[in-house]
């Protein structure tokens, strides 16, 4: 928390306000995501999560609040700003968002040559290395249809790390896949995490999320109802919101052992 | 009726009626090309266009789409363009004959049709795409370009062919101001040769085999377009 103080965090929203079709959907959400750090959001569908996320770099415009990249408040109306912020913030969507038409090479290029100039060679190259580090090198060629749900996303992920992030926004990235492709994809962001990638996750991988953040943020109703470490949040004796709903979610899921390990921590 | 009687006079009139293929062909191709040039960017502005821009798109289509394209024909040709050309301005571009007039009525109002086709096909695509392109940093435009449109077009492909045949047809009615294609020389063959039957019967031969040709064109470039893993429904 010392180091946090001390540096300017890379992305940063203050007060962010979102109202949808009469619903308050957020309603004065502040957080910081320091340089390295991992914070994971948790709480019932509807909670805000997706459209905090979304809010973040402005494929949502908030109705109030300000978004700040490395101090630097960004100009919602200025439409070059808004390009130049999405450029350094990721963004891994629940159902990948592959372009379908290309190939996985060249989901992976095609920004690199658009929004970089970079020559089809060089971003070639990037790209093909981005996709070895996600290991798909050997998919370069394959059209989204032709790849599993995992390998999707792993693309995506790819896509995104080409542009050479400063902080990445994941939106549920394994809640469209099928159990026994998730693993691929959280190992992935768990590579991720441990190479110091700023990042923060909407997810209901509850175990898996408390061995990598640095801090859950529990919404709810627009709000971040509760914050904290993932073992603060989730001893058995805490009596917050956010045990209570993953132990909902681990009996659900039958995940139970597994998470009565978990919450003892 | 002796039918050999009339497969000769077909014989003798199928060189000119062949003539008249020329200028069907050129109506088509012209009122193709421009119909796909205004469509793409109208069919753009429909889905993405703020609401002014979404109106004026929508009553160009339902003016093109609403007005009989005969009664365009005679608008353009004996009204518009009689007056523009008269214009100074306009002196001397041969915007007066009967063809000029023709492609620009066929043009626009399969422009309207064509903005339709791809409207639908830009609407179809899964809007997380769009969402996807932009957190790359893209601007609407690069996104629109590089990312819808080579994905719509691809899914226009069956609804153009159809509007490639519906407008092929259409041009039958360029006979009326004078533009000599297949119909004009059928009408004009029929009433020297008197065998009306026999020249009707030619014509729409004649239509028929462009339809086929266009149609087939179009399915043989539809699948050298198509995406790997992306087919159509229902399809192998």
């Amino acid at each position: 928390m010392a180091v946090e103080l001390e540096t300017t965090p890379v992305l940063e929203a203050r007060a962010l306000g979102k109202t949808l079709g009469g619903n308050r959907v957020l309603d004065a959400v502040s957080l910081a995501l320091p340089k390295g750090c991992v914070k994971v959001l948790i709480g019932p569908s509807g909670a805000g999560k997706s459209t905090l996320l979304q809010c973040l770099n402005f494929l949502i415009p908030p109705d109030s609040g300000t978004i700040s990249l490395e101090g630097r408040e960004v100009n919602a109306k200025s439409k070059r700003e808004l390009c130049a912020l999405r450029q350094q913030v990721g963004m891994i969507f629940q159902d990948f968002n592959l372009f379908d038409h290309l190939s996985a090479l060249e989901n992976v290029r095609v920004a690199l040559m658009k929004v970089k100039g970079m020559s089809k060679l060089d971003a070639g190259e990037l790209a093909l290395a981005e996709l070895a580090r996600v290991g798909l090198a050997d998919k370069a060629a394959l059209y989204p249809a032709n790849l599993s749900g995992g390998q999707k996303q792993r693309v995506a992920i790819a896509r995104a790390l080409a542009m050479d992030p400063k902080v990445m926004l994941l939106d549920e990235p394994t809640s469209a896949l099928d159990p026994e492709l998730i693993g691929e994809v959280l190992a992935v962001i768990r590579d991720l995490a441990q190479n110091g990638m700023t990042m923060i996750m909407a997810t209901h991988q509850i175990s898996f999320s408390a061995s990598l953040a640095d801090e859950f943020l529990f919404m709810e109703k627009g709000r971040v109802i509760e914050a904290g470490s993932p073992a603060e949040l989730l001893r058995r004796d805490s009596g917050s919101r956010t045990k209570a709903f993953c132990a909902k979610i681990s009996e659900l899921t039958g995940e139970a052992d597994d998470m009565g390990g978990e919450c003892k921590v | 009726m002796d039918f050999t009687l009339a497969y000769n006079a077909a014989h003798e009139a199928l060189p000119y009626m062949l003539g008249g293929v020329v200028w069907t062909v050129g109506l088509i191709v012209g009122a193709m090309l421009l119909g796909l040039a205004f469509g793409v960017p109208l069919a753009v502005l429909h889905v993405y266009g703020p609401w002014p821009v979404r109106r004026a798109v929508s009553t160009y289509v339902w003016l093109f789409r609403g007005i009989p394209i005969l009664v365009q024909m005679y608008i353009f040709y004996f009204g518009l363009l009689a007056w523009l050309s008269g214009l100074p301005l306009f002196a001397g571009l041969g915007l007066d004959s009967p063809f000029v007039a023709a492609v620009l009525v066929l043009g626009l109002t399969s422009s309207a049709y064509q903005s339709q086709i791809f409207r639908g096909a830009i609407q179809s695509l899964h809007a997380g795409q769009l969402k996807a392109a932009r957190a790359l940093g893209m601007t609407d435009a690069q996104a629109i370009r590089s990312i819808i449109l080579p994905q719509a077009l691809r899914l226009s492909i069956p609804g153009w062919s159809n509007e490639y045949s519906i407008l092929l047809k259409d041009s039958a009615l360029a006979f009326t101001i004078g533009v000599v294609e297949i119909m004009a020389r059928m009408r004009a063959i029929a009433s020297t040769t008197h065998e009306p039957v026999s020249m009707t019967f030619l014509a729409g031969i004649i239509f028929f085999v462009l339809t086929w040709v266009g149609v087939k064109a179009l399915n043989i470039l539809e699948s050298r377009v198509r995406i790997a893993g992306y087919t159509r429904q229902g399809a192998a």
